[in-house]
């Protein structure tokens, strides 16, 4: 009988440990117990049948660490086929009469993945694939992928398994004892993810006892529309005379498991320290349980790699800032690859308070795919927030999906047959919460039951794909109301039609409503308001607009969301004391300028070099959006942020202050020059000199990189214009980007001894390839005469000193 | 910790691989703030009061995504005639050797705060650099006082069996090339058991791990 049939009525029962009884019968630890499938099978076949006579329905082959990064491919495919061997043999030697199936056994390869580690993603995909293919030639009947404690490397697992078979896939992650995985995955994120990708069944094995996995196995129930698993260990290690032991034994264990059976677990099994008895006592005690149905709870989840958030009950912001459509040094920050304003976007955002980070970068003259797949995945490495991917070219929309490390928000698809040919694929593989823009050949319809229609004909095309209403979010066009006084009358009719008749999500861009009218903010928080109150589940907003997010929080408040008030009053304590109607909220520290250019301290020469000194962020940048009112941005640079930066860095140089000091004040000068820069994009100011270019990395395989960091800070407020290539830089890479720039400067982080060799690596093929650069070194391990042997032309202690080095070459010029 | 060393057979196997790795967890490891203001390049005697404040700003952030774990095996040596310890290890380290003579076991271990704070990290040093290099140095006591704690039971624990703890002796140190960290992680199953894993260059993640060796004598 196929599994999925079987599980429909059934409990399925999995194996138990089996790294201590190869123990038991000898495997050393150290020895890879993948290699006894062909050297002592009649041992694997022994602990196996024990397995199946005890009543298990699944016995996982022994391939738990076969890899290609562990075995050569001849002995890969040996061991793996030896392990289906001697499952094989187990089955047909069991007494037992239950239903008998074999898993291929995937494990974590070892390996973390960017951005918290070195391992490429798609690496990752890439050996798990090779496992997925031996192991469906040799007949598996499902793939059993356990163990994960990153949903990154998760993804990359059941992607294999995806792309590589038709076979179900199991996935279980390990939790530790706070309830999240090892990189912060919350239970929710990993069922929103692994759901949208179509994992068969989802739960959790390892680390823990079922006790202590309860509360991880009650969240899984709460939000998984599949069946759930459990496969712990036999309770807590300890150690007893030089062995570990486990506190369980399996009555106990048996008694608990039986508890979770009784929520509505479907799947269970045990894994370190269990053994045929254990699940003998399982079985035994499953005897008397009715199988707990499952259910489609029906939730539209997003999630991150850290938590999932849920559309439907309290309305979700979502940040539009990130996209260049209109905002001129946004366009200026894609053109010149400066991912840390994108990134700074995103950031303030979050803080602003929103749930989600909407995400477009296109522009007519850049890559957009290879933008948008880089701006994904350095957002996730800053911001915790789910993102919308926000795109037309299904390309970069693929490529965002895939590297994307957790379930996205998709913006967008619409009635066009073609784009939903094009869009449903995508979702269907990578999962996904879709945008459905009412719309199609025939245009925006005026009328809301006209797009209604189209939203019923978008939800009979998704679900040829296998996308369920629950993973769509219809958008029904937000008009101006300057060209049709209508406008809003018709969507809000849509939303409240799609709201309650079709009984889906909605969303809306709110801020088109108000496009050609003065003082926009009041009309479109206003019909925000009136939206939410026909039942709109999402918005995409400003979050820098006090009026938009005051009708956010009091929408909540007034609606029962906000329990006790609690986050409304959390949020008035940080509006400003007179609450005047400002265009943005972002206001903190400029509501009180200095009105005289006198310093309070005598001490400073200015309010602003007072500001910047002590490095208070906010306040400069204040400072800085009132001084430029009056004084050209050079001035404000040259007199002001200069001379304070200066008296700064001798300080440090001084030790009268320190690192920490050094770098606030240098933070707060950076928020001054990005004032400065928003100003001039407006203004279009072509007199902005171009700084000399200075190239920095961290070096390949080194990955530790804030010595970096501190000095590209220091090097930009000194006026450089740095280029950072990041961290773990090819060699190649970082002398492309000296010759495109013909940089004079190129400045080279090494953390460890062991990085060193790819640093005086890249030193030769500068000198080679770009010989009129010089080569400044830097971080823990080097010295001066470390610099000479690797052929650097100085070593530079610090950010002071590298500045003082760079300031010297530029002069030679 | 009652049971810590009860398998330390000393003398009875020169093989590394006897015992299995223990693991446990710390609730929370006592704070050392001028530990922390050094490691973030403040002296402790003259830090600026911004400095402290930050440094107590960052604790709150991180507070709830910090873990401490251990994991660690007792391991027996033999000793050549000259009394140096015979090594488990394939790299050579004199240094490692000296500060062994005489021992007859040893403690290795590994220590890791987890990859919350990375998070924390990675984020600020994308927005707020001051911010990040707080956190550095508040990520570097926390590991190393997860040590300290850990260290003082090895020793406490010794003692009562009469033994002499020597100071611990990490990768790194010294002549004791990173590149023994591979064994050291191996032995422990650190990568499955406590998530710490290795780069290609060695360097552990999550980035505030530690693994070291105590040697043990009998006094």
């Amino acid at each position: 009988m196929n599994i999925k049939e079987y599980m429909k009525d059934h409990f399925l029962f999995l194996d138990g440990g089996m790294g201590t009884l190869l123990q038991e019968a000898g495997l050393k630890p150290g020895e890879l117990p993948e290699r006894w499938n062909v050297s002592h099978p009649e041992e694997i076949i022994r602990i196996q049948k024990a397995y199946y006579d005890a009543g298990s329905n699944v016995v996982l082959a022994n391939t738990f660490g076969a890899n290609s990064l562990k075995f050569e491919e001849q002995e890969l495919e040996a061991l793996i086929a030896g392990a289906f061997d001697n499952a094989r043999k187990a089955k047909e030697e069991s007494t037992g009469t239950q239903e008998k199936f074999i898993a291929l056994d995937i494990g974590p390869i070892g390996k973390l993945l960017k951005p918290y580690g070195d391992y490429e993603f798609e690496d990752a995909v890439s050996v798990y694939a090779k496992t997925v293919q031996i192991g469906v030639k040799c007949g598996a009947d499902l793939i059993f992928i356990e163990t994960m404690n990153d949903s990154y490397d998760t993804k990359a697992a059941l992607l294999a398994a995806k792309e590589n078979s038709d076979l179900p896939v199991f996935v279980s992650n390990a939790y530790g004892s706070d309830g999240k995985l090892m990189t912060g995955a919350s239970p929710a994120a990993m069922v929103a993810m692994l759901e949208g990708m179509h994992a068969d069944a989802i739960g959790a094995n390892c680390s823990l006892g079922p006790k202590q996995l309860t509360g991880v196995m009650e969240e899984y129930l709460k939000y998984a529309s599949v069946p759930v698993l459990l496969k712990p260990n036999a309770g807590l290690p300890r150690s007893e005379n030089g062995k570990t032991v486990f506190d369980v034994e399996p009555e106990e264990f048996s008694e608990e498991v039986k508890a979770l059976l009784e929520k509505g677990v479907r799947i269970a099994g045990g894994c370190c320290g269990t053994t045929p008895d254990f699940i003998r006592a399982v079985t035994k005690k499953a005897e008397a349980l009715t199988p707990v149905p499952v259910t489609d709870k029906n939730l539209s989840l997003v999630s991150s790699y850290t938590h999932a958030v849920e559309f439907g009950k309290a309305p979700i912001l979502i940040g539009e800032r990130i996209n260049p459509t209109g905002k001129k040094r946004f366009q200026q920050a894609l053109r010149e690859n400066d991912m840390d304003y994108i990134l700074g976007e995103g950031l303030k955002q979050q803080d602003a308070g929103v749930q989600l980070l909407d995400v477009n970068v296109g522009l007519p003259e850049i890559d957009e795919p290879a933008l948008l797949e880089r701006v994904t995945k350095e957002l996730q490495a800053v911001s915790d927030l789910p993102l919308q991917i926000d795109t037309t070219d299904l390309t970069a929309m693929e490529k965002a999906l895939r590297c994307y490390n957790g379930k996205a928000m998709v913006n967008s698809v619409n009635g066009k047959e073609e784009v939903m040919e094009g869009v449903f694929p995508l979702v269907a593989k990578y999962g996904g919460f879709v945008v459905a823009l009412t719309l199609d050949e025939g245009g925006i319809p005026e009328s809301g039951s006209k797009r209604v229609e189209i939203a019923e004909k978008i939800i009979a095309k998704a679900a040829e794909y296998g996308i369920a209403k629950k993973d769509l979010i219809f958008d029904p066009l937000a008009m101006t109301i300057s060209a049709d006084t209508k406008a809003a009358l018709s969507t809000m009719e849509a939303v409240h039609t799609i709201r309650t008749g079709l009984k889906v999500n909605t969303s809306l861009g709110v801020s088109n409503v108000s496009f050609g009218l003065p003082n926009r903010n009041i009309i479109t928080s206003t019909f925000f308001a009136l939206c939410l109150e026909e039942g709109l589940s999402a918005a995409i907003m400003n979050p820098y607009s006090t009026e938009m997010m005051n009708v956010y929080h009091a929408y909540k408040a007034l609606h029962n969301m906000d329990e006790n008030c609690m986050s409304y009053i959390e949020y008035t304590a940080t509006l400003p004391a007179a609450t005047v109607s400002a265009t943005t909220a972002n206001a903190a520290g400029a509501s009180n300028p200095a009105s005289s250019n006198r310093a309070a301290d005598s001490k400073y020469a200015s309010p602003m070099q007072e500001a910047i000194i002590r490095g208070l962020k906010d306040k400069t940048a204040g400072l800085t959006k009132e001084l430029l009112k009056e004084k050209e941005p050079l001035a404000i640079i040259q007199t002001e942020v200069i001379p304070a930066l200066n008296i700064v860095g001798e300080d440090f140089e001084k030790k009268k202050v320190y690192l920490p000091q050094l770098l606030m004040a240098a933070d707060a000068a950076k928020a001054a020059f990005e004032e400065v820069k928003v100003h001039m994009a407006k203004t279009e100011d072509a007199s902005k000199p171009a700084g000399c270019p200075f190239v920095i990395a961290t070096v390949h395989g080194d990955i530790h990189d804030i010595g970096k960091n501190i000095v590209k800070l220091i090097l930009e407020n000194y006026g450089f214009a740095v280029s950072d290539l990041g961290k773990d830089v090819p060699p190649q890479v970082i002398v492309d980007e000296t010759i495109r720039l013909h940089s004079p400067l190129v400045g080279l982080s090494a953390l460890m001894t062991t990085t060193v060799p790819a640093m005086e690596e890249t030193i030769k093929l500068l000198r080679e390839q770009a010989p009129w650069t010089k080569v400044c070194v830097g971080g823990a391990v080097l010295t001066q005469e470390y610099a000479d042997q690797i052929g650097a032309d100085r070593y530079c202690r610090d950010a002071m000193e590298t500045v003082r080095y760079a300031q010297e070459i530029e002069a030679t010029l | 910790m009652k049971e810590f060393m009860e398998h330390l057979r000393l003398k009875e196997s020169a093989e590394m691989y006897h015992a299995v790795p223990v693991y446990k967890e710390y609730a929370d490891v006592p704070f050392n703030l001028s530990e922390a203001l050094r490691y973030a390049g403040m002296p402790a005697h003259n830090a600026p009061e911004i400095g402290k404040e930050s440094v107590e700003e960052a604790r709150k952030l991180i507070s709830k995504d910090l873990v401490y774990k251990v994991g660690y095996l007792c391991i027996d040596l033999e000793r050549d005639e000259e009394g140096f310890p015979i090594l488990p290890i394939t790299q050579h380290s004199e240094m490692l050797k000296k500060n062994l003579r005489d021992c007859d076991g040893v403690i290795l271990f590994a220590a890791t705060i987890g990859s919350g704070i990375d998070r924390h990290i990675r984020r600020y040093e994308r927005s707020e650099v001051s911010k990040a290099a707080i956190l550095q140095g508040l990520g570097a006591e926390r590991v190393e006082s997860l040590c300290n704690l850990f260290n003082e039971e090895v020793k406490n624990e010794a003692e009562q069996r009469g033994l002499k703890a020597h100071p611990r002796y990490s990768p790194g140190f010294g002549d004791l090339p990173i590149c023994v960290q591979k064994e050291f992680l191996d032995a422990l199953d650190a990568t499955r058991r406590m998530g710490i894993t290795l780069s290609e260059s060695y360097l552990m993640a999550p980035s505030k791990s530690v693994t070291a060796i105590i040697g043990l004598e009998r006094i």
